[in-house]
């Protein structure tokens, strides 16, 4: 199994996320397209995705940390940006875009925070990794890469400005 | 009632995360600047469709206000909202403590009515300490102003203001102005702004209006006002507080007005991209003039919108401090069990 991601190899994954969204179907003319992308990670991915499409899209940065269901267990993160949606929420088509799917946690906090912008036509899910593990019924519309990692492994993603990924032991038991 | 004690062994945890939040005497640089920027990421929910994120949903906190605020409770009472908690406000100088009811009595009715959190503003300093050294674990305070003690939660707002319009600290020069002697707020704001590296903080009053130790408050002490705010970054004007007033500390209104008002002639002598701030509710004619009140470059407004997310970030710090006690306190309790 691959242990590493170099900039040229996240590139190819991305070159095919980007044709698979250009390619994707039920995307409205008529309303408002935008990706939003999950701090950090999944924003820096966001960024690096509209950079490779034909004509890039609206672009937000979403930080669902307030809205995370362990709170009462992790606390509060230290720096939580805010949330910024440069566009409409009511009634766009929104492509949430994150760096790895796991238990699906984050996804659903990021979807009760969109809710609370606006009521979106349409949310559809884009990952680099998904590594499954899934504790929600989430799955990714488009995704990079499928891993299967034992229990105490992660990918973690680093950048933002040369995006590389590796398989990590897992730290501080989450 | 004792006045307080060292803040930070109260107000902190043994990880040193915020358990509760009574004054900032004693608090490092990198928590004061962890709580402006954790206020950052709420300030935008006010203006989104939905005004509320769910960090506190399920929570109860409970105004306990044994002075009348109108200002300072509502924002606390919001800022409660916006993060999804239930709020209970009770105004105790017209309940229970009344009917002889003692303050620890009050307080192990709340507790029993399972509230996480007490927002205290009380006449007496020291109060919010006594009361969070008396709450039983799991109960987070917060101190909304006590006596001529602190008010920590305005000076934060306030420090959240500067960095907004002068992007730090560093190289400031910040004039706080009026009634110094009745103004806990005024220090709060010197503490905060000697954590956080303000280059100079100066407060200007006429000598009744300064403690007996204004030395010693970490500011330098000026009595004339235009000497005082000359080249300064921030102007901080602060409320006359007639209320407190139990002699005659001022020759009259007008001759404070003259001497110390802040006018647009006056604030001359300030930077000239000096912004002008006030806790509120203004005295206009007393301490501030109209014009400057609603000209440019005051931000008085400004520091209400931001009072709402600084207060969200200090509950929901206090609260997750809280938490993290209870998980240490139970591992423990596991582990002593284990054994």
């Amino acid at each position: 199994m691959t242990l590493h991601w170099n900039p040229e190899q996240i590139d190819s994954l991305l070159r095919d996320m980007a044709s698979a969204l250009e390619s994707m179907d039920g995307a409205d003319e008529a309303g408002t397209t935008a990706l939003v992308g999950i701090e950090s990670g999944g924003a820096w991915v966001a960024r690096a995705l509209n950079e490779r499409l034909g004509k890039p899209l609206p672009l937000g940065v979403l930080d669902a940390n307030f809205y995370r269901d362990d709170f009462e267990k992790r606390g509060l993160k230290k720096s939580i940006k805010p949330s910024k949606l440069p566009f409409d929420v009511e009634g766009a088509h929104l492509i949430l875009v994150d760096d790895v799917l796991m238990t699906g946690r984050t996804i659903r906090a990021a979807m009760n925070e969109l809710f609370d912008f606006g009521r979106p036509a349409s949310i559809r899910l884009m990952v680099l990794f998904d590594i499954g593990r899934r504790e929600l019924p989430i799955r990714a519309d488009i995704c990079g890469e499928v891993l299967s990692l034992p229990a105490d492994q992660r990918v973690e993603l680093s950048g933002p400005e040369k995006l590389e990924a590796s398989v990590q032991a897992v730290r501080n038991g989450h | 009632m004792t006045l307080a004690p060292p803040s930070s062994r109260v107000q902190l945890t043994d990880d040193g995360k915020l358990r509760h939040f009574l004054s900032l005497e004693h608090l490092s640089r990198p928590l004061l600047e962890d709580i402006l920027d954790t206020a950052a990421g709420f300030v935008d929910v006010g203006g989104r469709a939905i005004k509320k994120v769910p960090l506190l949903r399920g929570k109860t906190v409970v105004n306990l206000f044994f002075e009348s605020s109108t200002r300072t409770r509502s924002t606390f009472e919001l800022a409660a909202k916006r993060l999804s908690a239930d709020v209970l406000t009770l105004d105790i100088a017209k309940s229970a403590t009344s009917k002889g009811e003692t303050l620890l009595d009050t307080l192990r009715n709340l507790e029993a009515m399972a509230a996480d959190m007490f927002v205290v503003r009380h006449q007496d300093s020291g109060a919010p300490f006594f009361i969070a050294e008396q709450v039983t674990p799991r109960v987070a305070v917060i101190n909304a102003g006590d006596g001529r003690h602190a008010h920590p939660t305005q000076a934060m707002l306030d420090m959240y203001t500067i960095r907004h319009y002068k992007g730090g600290f560093e190289g400031l020069k910040v004039a706080i102005v009026g009634d110094i002697l009745h103004s806990r707020v005024a220090r709060s704001q010197i503490h905060a702004l000697n954590i956080l590296g303000a280059e100079e903080v100066r407060v200007i009053a006429p000598r009744t209006l300064l403690p007996a130790d204004a030395d010693a408050l970490g500011a330098t002490v000026f009595t004339d006002m235009v000497q005082g705010i000359e080249d300064v970054d921030v102007v901080i004007m602060l409320r006359l507080q007639k209320e407190r007033m139990d002699s005659a500390l001022l020759p009259s209104e007008g001759e404070f007005f003259r001497l110390y008002g802040l006018t647009n002639e006056k604030l001359c002598h300030a930077k000239p991209d000096a912004i002008v701030m006030h806790p509120g509710p203004i005295n206009r004619g007393v301490e501030i003039a109209s014009e400057v009140a609603d000209g440019p470059r005051s931000v008085i407004l400004n520091q209400v919108t931001f009072g709402i997310a600084v207060r969200m970030a200090v509950m929901s710090m206090a609260i997750s401090g809280q938490e993290s006690l209870a998980a240490a306190q139970a591992a423990r309790e596991e582990s002593g069990h284990g054994h």
